[in-house]
C-alpha cells in the first residue's frame, strides 16, 4: 500500500436501512444470527471464496471474526463487537472492515424483529464512516472495473 | 447518494453486457450514438434500446448537437454506484435475501421432520 497524500485521506458518512419480511417466527430469523452453523449458510457465501475463519462469541461484549477471500486474492475481514442482545427481539453490533490489513469501515447496526402475522418484520439499520474512498472514485475507468467484476460476482451468486 | 430503486436501476442496466460494453467504453471518454454501435453487431434501433436503459437508470446521459447525439456517463451515478456504502447495501440486501432462503429452507426442513414423526 502506497502512502497516502492528505488529500487522498476522506471520510464518507452515512446510514442505510433495509426492511425484510420472512415467513417464519423471529425466533428462527434470531437463531440464524445467534448460531454460527446457520449463520455460515446465509452470511459470507460468496461463489469461490475462501472462509479462512469464522468465530461467534454471541453475548454482549462477546466478539464475531469472519475472515476470507477468493483464493490467493484480496483478504476481507469483519471483526465485530456485539454491545446489545435481546433475545428474538433485537441484536446491536459494531464492526470493522478490513482489506489486506487496511481499515476501510467502521459500522454500527442495529437488527429488530417484530412478529407480523405469523412471521417477522426484519429491520436492519446501519450507520457508518467509510475510510479513504477505498475505491479510488478519481480513476473513473478502473472504478467503472471494480464495479463491474462486482456485478458479476453478485450476479453469479442468483 | 442514490436511492435504492435508483440503484436497482443502475445494477438492472449493468446486468447486460452490451450495455457493459457500452459503459466501459463511455468510461474512457464521450462518444456520438454511431461511434457506440459501430463495434456492435447489432441493429441502431437495439442500440439506442440500450442506451435508453442506461439514461433511465440515470448512469450516462445524452446531448444531440446538430445532428449527433453525444453520449457520456454520469460521474455522480457511478460514483454512487461504486460507493462502498451502495455496495455495503447491496452486499446485506443479498445477505438478507440468503436469510429468508435459509429460513424457507429451514422450515421445510422442519415440516417434513415432523410429519416422518
Amino acid at each position: 500500500m502506497s502512502e497516502k497524500t492528505m488529500s487522498e485521506r476522506n471520510t464518507q458518512h452515512d446510514t442505510f436501512t433495509i426492511e425484510r419480511r420472512y415467513p417464519v417466527p423471529p425466533r428462527r430469523v434470531f437463531d440464524a444470527f445467534a448460531d454460527q452453523t446457520k449463520k455460515a449458510k446465509w452470511f459470507g457465501c460468496i461463489d469461490g471464496w475462501e472462509i479462512a475463519e469464522h468465530t461467534i462469541d454471541f453475548r454482549i461484549g462477546g466478539r464475531e471474526v469472519w475472515r476470507g477471500g477468493p483464493p490467493k486474492g484480496t483478504q476481507h475481514r469483519n471483526d465485530t463487537v456485539y454491545h446489545d442482545i435481546v433475545p428474538n427481539e433485537r441484536i446491536v453490533w459494531s464492526y470493522t472492515m478490513h482489506v489486506d490489513d487496511r481499515p476501510i469501515s467502521v459500522s454500527l447496526t442495529t437488527l429488530e424483529l417484530h412478529p407480523a402475522g405469523g412471521g417477522t418484520h426484519l429491520r436492519f439499520v446501519e450507520q457508518g464512516v467509510f475510510l479513504d474512498d477505498y475505491d479510488g472514485a478519481a480513476d473513473r475507468v478502473r472504478g467503472t472495473n471494480d464495479l463491474l467484476d462486482n456485478l458479476d460476482r453478485a450476479l453469479r451468486q442468483e | 447518494m442514490l436511492n435504492y430503486p435508483q440503484l436497482d436501476l443502475v445494477f438492472q442496466a449493468l446486468a447486460d453486457p452490451t450495455r457493459r460494453d457500452m459503459v466501459e467504453r463511455l468510461g474512457r471518454g464521450p462518444q456520438s450514438v454511431s461511434e457506440l454501435a459501430a463495434p456492435l453487431d447489432m441493429s441502431l434501433p437495439a442500440v439506442l434500446q440500450h442506451l435508453q436503459v442506461l439514461e433511465a437508470s440515470g448512469l450516462v446521459s445524452s446531448e444531440k448537437t446538430g445532428r449527433v447525439r453525444m453520449c457520456r456517463i454520469e460521474p455522480k451515478v457511478m460514483e454512487t454506484a461504486e460507493s462502498w456504502f451502495a455496495k455495503r447495501r447491496e452486499i446485506w440486501e443479498r445477505r438478507l435475501d440468503r436469510l429468508g432462503e435459509f429460513l424457507v429452507e429451514e422450515e421445510t426442513q422442519r415440516r417434513k421432520a415432523r410429519r416422518k414423526r
